[in-house]
């Protein structure tokens, strides 16, 4: 079972307490974009094997929007952020590749 | 290949049973095959065995990085069925249910196929007007399907409770030809279909690099060297993102854990499967006895081959109001797969941006059900390049095109 804090109200809980929602940093396209930018972004994933960067919801808590790096093989969760930002935070970045040097995903490493 | 029969067992019985063959040989591999299909499940042995029954292919392949049929082919509930909505769905699956009426006697393997029946529980108004659509949708493509009422359930499942606290049976969707299957056999008797026609099925032997040349696909690196192919096939279902981005493009697929369970083994008392999609659970007995017992995903990526407890808690509790005799059950194994799951819950079976590549991918929580369809539709698409009449629907730019197969609403979450 997961252990997540979210950030936007401090509190430790463990999986029942939140929500996955899929992806994050995901560019939203919108009317009159081109065909493949919208395949992109409703439907392409990374869905790596190993650094995942994903957005979960506080439902059971203060229902804010969050960020967590995880890993998908090990479960390992790197660390959680706020969703407010179109990259994550340097101190992330560093934490992941603590553990996963030479890790990427999509345009991150 | 020796074939089974009464004789061979009366046969072997005689000389204490040394006379039997290996079911398949496993060779060494080859420099060059026409066709490599990546992936020993179910739906990979199915493609290559096509590949050689209908189309006479036969320098083929199968690459698996474990053991054969040790991933999904062998961690689902073995529930078998075709009652869909939509009709490029309903035709493919029941393909597939019409392939596993006589695949014992074309495989020369007992795959126990018992055709017992399946009914989905309709818990709620929605459900039953969803049922009654499908029920009317299956009549119109073929597919023999009926709407029943809570007291024809109560006859065919005598142990249901009714009256469920929270969601009281209200009829269910009835398909008498669907059933179950003895989904190790399905594997193994492929295998040795395949093995027999002259195809060299490759146990741990993990593709670790696609190669390809001018657009267009030339071999695989693996950890028992390249091998090089005219076409390949990738049939590796949870696995399917990781092997696409090996050929340099991405799928619109996210891989999760599926969790099953069962039980220790009883006397009969339930000789159909019983869906309950509103609540999350599944159920049937095996041959065993032991109640086999399926639940949802869990909702984020995942490639662990476990799931998180509390999933079972959830399908336990809800089975526990629908079957009350559950609570006095005690559980015997869980265990988790990974399943992938496209934007509509249908699958994908087609060409990809890489030329001479096929995929077969996106079964999410309903592989098993299709395996010899999905492995003849496949099979058609790898030998002819182009997809027949059963998996021309189903390809990957349908997301692009806007044209999707939405199963996601009208299956139901459990497949």
């Amino acid at each position: 079972m997961l252990i997540l804090e979210c950030p936007c109200c401090g509190v430790t809980g463990e999986e029942t307490e939140f929500h996955g929602g899929g992806e994050a940093h995901l560019k939203r396209f919108g009317p009159g974009s081109a065909d493949t930018d919208f395949e992109n972004y409703l439907f392409m994933r990374e869905n790596p094997k190993g650094v995942h960067l994903e957005r979960w919801r506080h439902v059971n808590g203060c229902g804010k929007w969050f960020h967590v790096a995880r890993c998908t093989v090990t479960l390992e969760i790197f660390g959680s952020y706020s969703a407010q930002t179109l990259e994550p935070p340097q101190e992330i970045k560093d934490a992941i590749s603590a553990k996963r040097p030479g890790w990427s995903w999509r345009d991150f490493s | 290949m020796r074939r089974y029969s009464a004789f061979a067992v009366a046969r072997e019985a005689a000389r204490y049973h040394t006379g039997w063959e290996r079911a398949w040989r496993s060779p060494e591999p080859k420099k060059k095959y026409d066709v490599i299909i990546v992936g020993a499940g179910g739906h990979g042995l199915a493609t290559a065995f096509y590949l050689g029954k209908n189309h006479g292919i036969t320098n083929v392949a199968v690459l698996e990085k474990g053991w054969l049929g040790g991933g999904n082919t062998g961690r689902n509930t073995t529930i078998i069925r075709s009652n869909y909505l939509q009709d490029p769905s309903a035709a493919l699956y029941e393909k597939a249910r019409s392939l596993y009426e006589t695949m014992s006697q074309d495989l020369n393997y007992n795959v126990m196929f018992s055709p017992r029946g399946v009914i989905m529980l309709a818990q709620t108004e929605h459900e039953v007007r969803g049922y009654k659509r499908t029920a009317h949708a299956n009549a119109l493509q073929g597919v023999q399907t009926e709407f029943i009422g809570p007291e024809r359930v109560k006859q065919l499942v005598p142990i249901i409770n009714l009256e469920g606290p929270r969601y009281p049976v209200l009829g269910g969707l009835w398909q008498a030809r669907a059933g179950t299957a003895r989904h190790d056999a399905v594997a193994w008797g492929y295998a040795r279909a395949c093995s027999d026609m002259g195809m060299d099925i490759i146990q741990q032997c993990e593709v670790t690099g696609v190669r390809s040349e001018g657009g267009k696909v030339t071999g695989v690196d693996t950890t028992r060297g390249a091998i090089d192919c005219d076409k390949l096939g990738m049939v590796v279902a949870g696995n399917s993102g990781p092997l696409a981005e090996m050929a340099g493009f991405r799928l619109p697929i996210e891989s999760v854990a599926l969790q099953a369970l069962v039980s220790e083994p009883i006397k009969p008392c339930m000789d159909v499967v019983v869906m309950a999609n509103t609540v999350h659970g599944y159920m049937s007995q095996s041959d065993k006895g032991e109640m086999v017992i399926g639940g949802g995903t869990d909702g984020y990526n995942n490639y662990t081959q476990r799931g998180a407890f509390h999933h079972i808690e959830e399908t336990v509790r809800a089975l526990v109001e629908t079957f009350p005799m559950v609570s006095r059950l005690k559980m015997l194994r869980q265990w988790g797969g990974i399943v992938d799951v496209t934007g509509d819950r249908s699958p994908i079976i087609g060409k990809t941006p890489l030329g001479n590549c096929f995929i077969n991918a996106g079964w999410g929580t309903g592989g098993f059900k299709t395996i010899p369809g999905g492995g003849w539709a496949t099979a058609e698409l790898i030998a002819k390049g182009e997809p027949g009449p059963l998996a021309a629907e189903f390809g990957m730019e349908r997301f692009i095109e806007g044209r999707f197969i939405d199963e996601s609403v009208a299956a139901g979450v459990a497949h």
